[in-house]
């Protein structure tokens, strides 16, 4: 089967988030940044899956030259391909931007399976898997922490307030992956070799037909008017235990939370 | 100038009811306009009378059995044309599964803006103004630019329930469901496992570090963590010295989570590990050094030895439950 994986270069999230103020758009230092982790689940499961079944796995990214270096971790995990979407006219997308961009560079490798993370650590907006798998008019199953395939079918499993639902349905489809997915590989040396001789194949605008008033921040409806750097100061409350004495505070406190 | 119209999109709950994160968006809805809820359930009905007393004013009710048979798409197609039909300025979402897909799909289907990961929603004359909390330290004010509706998912707790009294008008949604576009079958739901749910699913994980002194002090951490039906987790310092596998490690090379609560035993909190609970709603932190770390973030910081507190915790707790 052929899969896509979309991934993200993120600010490694070690460090403390900075945005700028005067671009208000998030600091990417690309010499503190990283494959966002949350996409290494994916690559994994893809990987899974193609040893499974056969096929080949892609990955996607959009971002500046520097993001070449999550497409090179994830070859390096054992991915065959790579695409890196790559243009200035893109900078300051917001979700559905990113979703265009994605579905216009996906769309012709007519996959089988597209793989998202549920989130990127960076935005965590959540929004690109579901705007993505509409783009594709493809159906998308979410937040797995399972997922098999037989045939063309898909089963997906997945955590929610009232258990663990199963869903299904057939391929082409979209998944979105939690962390309980599987657990993802580290490269080997042979792999980091290996990667660094896979040529990318870098996609324009121009490349992928793709309106720039459509994407960008030409494109974003979202728009930041503000950042307030105030730091959300947690109104804590600091006890000290006097021979066990903070048990009553503890419960106090489970019983206003709700948690009991 | 009519008053706004906010539609909350409701989350009917497994007692037949609405879901706590639904009734807070209604509280939110009131103060900007028409609090108008739509429910989209087979059960659907089972929520009128608890919408209308927190607020709704008018309940868009559809209750064909296809929405519980598929997800997304019957929602997705039903709410796409309620949107084109009847445009309300503002839809509000809570922060749970079934509401992101929704809205992530809409925004790819009706090509508007959506805001996630709210915490409040006012208005500047007809402009949209939402705040967004981004990461632990920066607030970000953001507006949409298209002209609505506008599609903006909250944060759980960011407002109160508040029953005011009422009751709502029903107005009966006909489905616009074309049955080759369900795709997403749903096969069944299993209670979740009496184990209790692992890091990323639950509501309550209690944590330990290197404060518990050896291995054999893990117990307390998981007798806490089963006794409050949550998940036991760990640092990066424990799961490297061996006390436990890596798939409890909380933190940046293991898993980030955002639990209702978490309790951190004898944890300091290093940064790496921060960065993986810090999104926590409540967090209670207990430990020797009133000057670790850990008590910067933390709800209720207890200055205490976490190898007596934990266990007197736990029996406690088996009194109380």
């Amino acid at each position: 089967m052929n899969i896509v994986v979309c991934v993200k270069h993120v600010p490694n999230p070690d460090l403390p988030m900075v945005v700028d103020p005067q671009t208000r758009r998030l600091v990417r230092n690309p010499a503190e940044s990283v494959l966002d982790t949350a996409d290494e689940y994916g690559v994994e499961l893809a990987l899974q899956l193609v040893e499974q079944h056969g096929g080949e796995v892609t990955v996607v990214t959009m971002g500046p030259p520097a993001a070449d270096d999550a497409l090179r971790r994830a070859l390096a995990m054992g991915a065959n391909h790579a695409v890196h979407i790559q243009d200035d006219a893109l900078a300051g997308s917001d979700a559905l931007g990113t979703a265009r961009a994605l579905a216009a560079a996906i769309r012709p490798l007519a996959p089988d399976l597209v793989i998202c993370a549920t989130e990127s650590t960076d935005a965590y907006s959540g929004m690109v898997p579901g705007a993505l798998a509409e783009l594709l008019d493809l159906p998308q199953l979410t937040f797995a922490r399972e997922a098999s395939v037989e045939g063309d079918t898909l089963t997906v499993k997945r955590a929610v307030d009232t258990g663990i639902q199963t869903l299904q349905a057939s391929l082409p489809a979209l998944v979105s992956v939690t962390a309980s997915i599987a657990e993802p590989r580290y490269p080997t040396f042979r792999g980091l070799m290996q990667a660094k001789r896979v040529q990318v194949d870098t996609k324009t605008l121009a490349d992928l037909d793709l309106d720039a008033a459509q994407v960008g921040e030409a494109g974003a409806q979202e728009r930041v008017t503000a950042i307030a750097s105030e730091t959300v100061e947690k109104q804590g409350v600091k006890i000290y235990d006097e021979g066990g004495d903070s048990v009553e505070q503890i419960i106090a406190y489970l019983k206003r939370i709700e948690v009991i | 100038m009519a008053a706004r119209r906010v539609w909350v999109w409701v989350e009917v709950d497994s007692d037949g009811g609405p879901h706590k994160l639904s009734l807070e968006l209604l509280t939110l809805a009131r103060s900007l306009g028409t609090a108008e809820a739509v429910v989209l359930h087979p059960q659907a009905a089972g929520t009128v009378a608890a919408l209308g007393e927190h607020g709704a004013a008018v309940v868009h009710l559809g209750d064909d059995a296809r929405f519980g048979h598929y997800v997304v798409d019957p929602q997705v197609a039903t709410l796409a044309a309620m949107l084109e039909a009847e445009r309300p300025d503002l839809v509000l979402f809570p922060s749970m599964f079934a509401a992101r897909d929704i809205q992530a799909r809409l925004v790819g289907k009706l090509g508007l803006g959506a805001i996630a990961n709210a915490t409040g929603v006012r208005y500047e004359g007809d402009q949209i103004v939402v705040t967004t909390p981004y990461g632990a330290e920066t607030v970000g004010t953001v507006t949409l630019d298209n002209a609505g509706p506008h599609l903006v998912q909250i944060r759980p707790k960011a407002f109160a329930v508040e029953a005011v009294g009422g009751n709502a008008e029903v107005r009966s949604v006909a489905a616009a469901i074309d049955d080759g576009a369900l795709r997403v079958r749903l096969l069944g739901t299993e209670e979740a496992t009496a184990e209790g749910p692992n890091l990323e699913d639950a509501e309550v994980i209690v944590s330990g570090g290197r404060g518990l002194g050896t291995a054999d002090n893990y117990v307390l951490v998981e007798e806490l963590a089963a006794q409050l039906g949550g998940a036991p987790g760990a640092t990066r310092a424990i799961v490297d010295a061996g006390w436990v596998p890596y798939s409890h490690q909380v933190g940046q090379t293991g898993k980030v989570v955002k639990p209702n609560l978490y309790i951190a035993c004898g944890i300091s909190g290093a940064i790496q590990h921060l960065v993986g609970m810090g999104g926590s709603a409540h967090i209670i932190a207990i430990n020797t050094d009133e000057d670790a770390p850990i008590f910067d973030v933390a709800d209720l910081g207890v200055v205490g030895d976490a190898l007596t507190i934990v266990p007197a915790l736990t029996a406690r707790l088996r009194e109380e439950m």
